[in-house]
């Protein structure tokens, strides 16, 4: 399911000495469910015209003895569909463990290269994750880059994510 | 093998010209792969439901796997059961495999002693298995192609065919989304068709009332505009009959394709 939130502005000042940024939280839920498999989440960003102006995070399983993990990360299948599918995993600075149950907070910092390369302009931040006998979702925060304020977006999962925030550091 | 020729005339019949609305086709267990080492699982059938195995085999002697770099692919565990061919693909290497089974033989029709015979074969056979008395002699190239396209991660460039017919994508073939447009051009003999209807049913009838399928016409360049109304498994068929026959037996061709394609949710 797609949730589209706008950014609220507000009053809060830069913090100061923080570089400009993006910070993204992500809420794992807990799923009562009887088996569990952590679920591989992707984060990027897109343009207006749904092309890809960065790769932030994959979280899989690199691990797995089966095809390091890599069998699932298709199912991922908007991310693995707009960029997915154009890398070699791992990759530096991108891929990550999957995360268990609870909030994961990670920032990307002006030195970023991601956020190094972002031209000015109007983008969405995109979070999918996708569950190995379970479902799949993608919400949507809009953002503005470089922000003049801090700004913060959400979004909210209904199933296989929870809360989903962007604060945008000017 | 009478069992053989029984099946080649129920393939014949999946022809849309024909009277009979046998379909055969070609059932991926994936079309879009990751990792180091997918295989897919191909069902290979003859039958009226889409996609359901509840016919006849479709013989494998025509399949051929071409792989990303152009190299031809192994199938493996060929299997031909009471109602399906199965079929297992290594996919090696990134990048789009075409799974085609093609056939290029003649089909006749006579009569003798005032009874109606068919037959199909080789060209080599047609002078030795029809009788010199036959009346009526109706012969008729039949060029055959079946296919479906599996990709493990970046699509590739898929090579076009020099003969018969067949649906060349702009976008990808694995690429295909719910509610989106896609262009094929069909082109026979690499030409384009131009002006001929090309039928889309969408697989799992079963599950409802109505068939859902469609027909659209290619354009004078020989476009084909499809919108998939829903995510799932479709078969895409067409066929032409022209006097373009590559034996000397028969005057008439008759080319027909037919692909099944994966559709996604976006």
């Amino acid at each position: 399911m797609r949730v589209l939130l706008t950014i609220t502005t507000s009053a809060l000042l830069a913090s100061p000495g923080f570089a400009a940024g993006l910070e993204v939280k992500v809420e794992i839920p807990k799923l009562d469910v009887s088996e569990y498999h952590r679920p591989y989440v992707a984060m990027w960003i897109e343009r207006p015209d749904n092309t890809v102006a960065a790769n932030l995070a994959v979280w899989y399983d690199a691990a797995n003895t089966k095809d390091k993990g890599e069998k699932w990360l298709k199912d991922m299948r908007q991310w693995w569909r707009r960029t997915g599918r154009e890398l070699n995993m791992p990759v530096d600075g991108l891929s990550g463990a999957t995360r268990p149950v609870g909030t994961h907070e990670v920032k990307f910092e002006a030195g970023h290269p991601a956020i190094a390369a972002l031209q000015p302009g109007e983008y969405e931040l995109i979070v999918e994750a996708a569950r190995e006998v379970g479902g799949r979702e993608v919400v949507r925060i809009p953002f503005k880059w470089p922000a003049d304020k801090e700004a913060a977006g959400s979004a909210g999962g209904k199933e296989e994510l929870g809360a989903v925030s962007l604060v945008v550091k000017p | 093998m009478k069992k053989q020729l029984l099946i080649g005339l129920a393939l014949l019949a999946s022809m849309p010209v024909a009277a009979q609305a046998h379909r055969a086709w070609l059932y991926p267990s994936s079309t879009v792969l990751s990792g180091d080492t997918p295989y897919v699982t191909v069902d290979a059938a003859v039958s009226n439901e889409l996609f359901y195995f509840n016919h006849n085999p479709m013989r494998l002697d025509g399949l051929t796997i071409i792989g990303p770099d152009g190299s031809k692919v192994e199938a493996e565990n060929k299997n031909t059961g009471k109602y399906r061919s199965t079929f297992d693909v290594p996919l090696k290497g990134d990048g789009t495999y075409r799974l085609s089974v093609e056939s290029d033989g003649l089909t006749a029709s006579y009569k003798i002693n005032g009874e109606r015979k068919r037959w199909r074969g080789k060209p080599e056979d047609f002078a030795k298995d029809i009788p010199q008395d036959a009346e009526e002699l109706k012969a008729t190239h039949n060029q055959r192609r079946l296919e479906t396209f599996v990709t493990r991660g970046k699509p590739t460039e898929i090579k076009p065919n020099a003969t018969g017919l067949e649906l060349r994508s702009k976008t990808h073939p694995t690429d295909l989304i719910a509610g989106e447009e896609t262009t094929f051009q069909l082109v026979l003999d690499g030409k384009p068709a131009a002006n001929v209807k090309v039928e889309v049913v969408p697989g799992g009838s079963r599950y409802r009332d109505k068939v859902g399928d469609f027909a659209v016409t290619s354009d004078a360049e020989g476009a084909v505009k499809i919108k998939w109304p829903e995510p799932g498994m479709y078969y895409v068929e067409a066929s032409v009959e022209d006097e373009n026959s590559a034996f000397k037996e028969a005057k008439q061709r008759r080319a027909s394709y037919g692909a099944t394609f994966e559709v996604m949710p976006e």
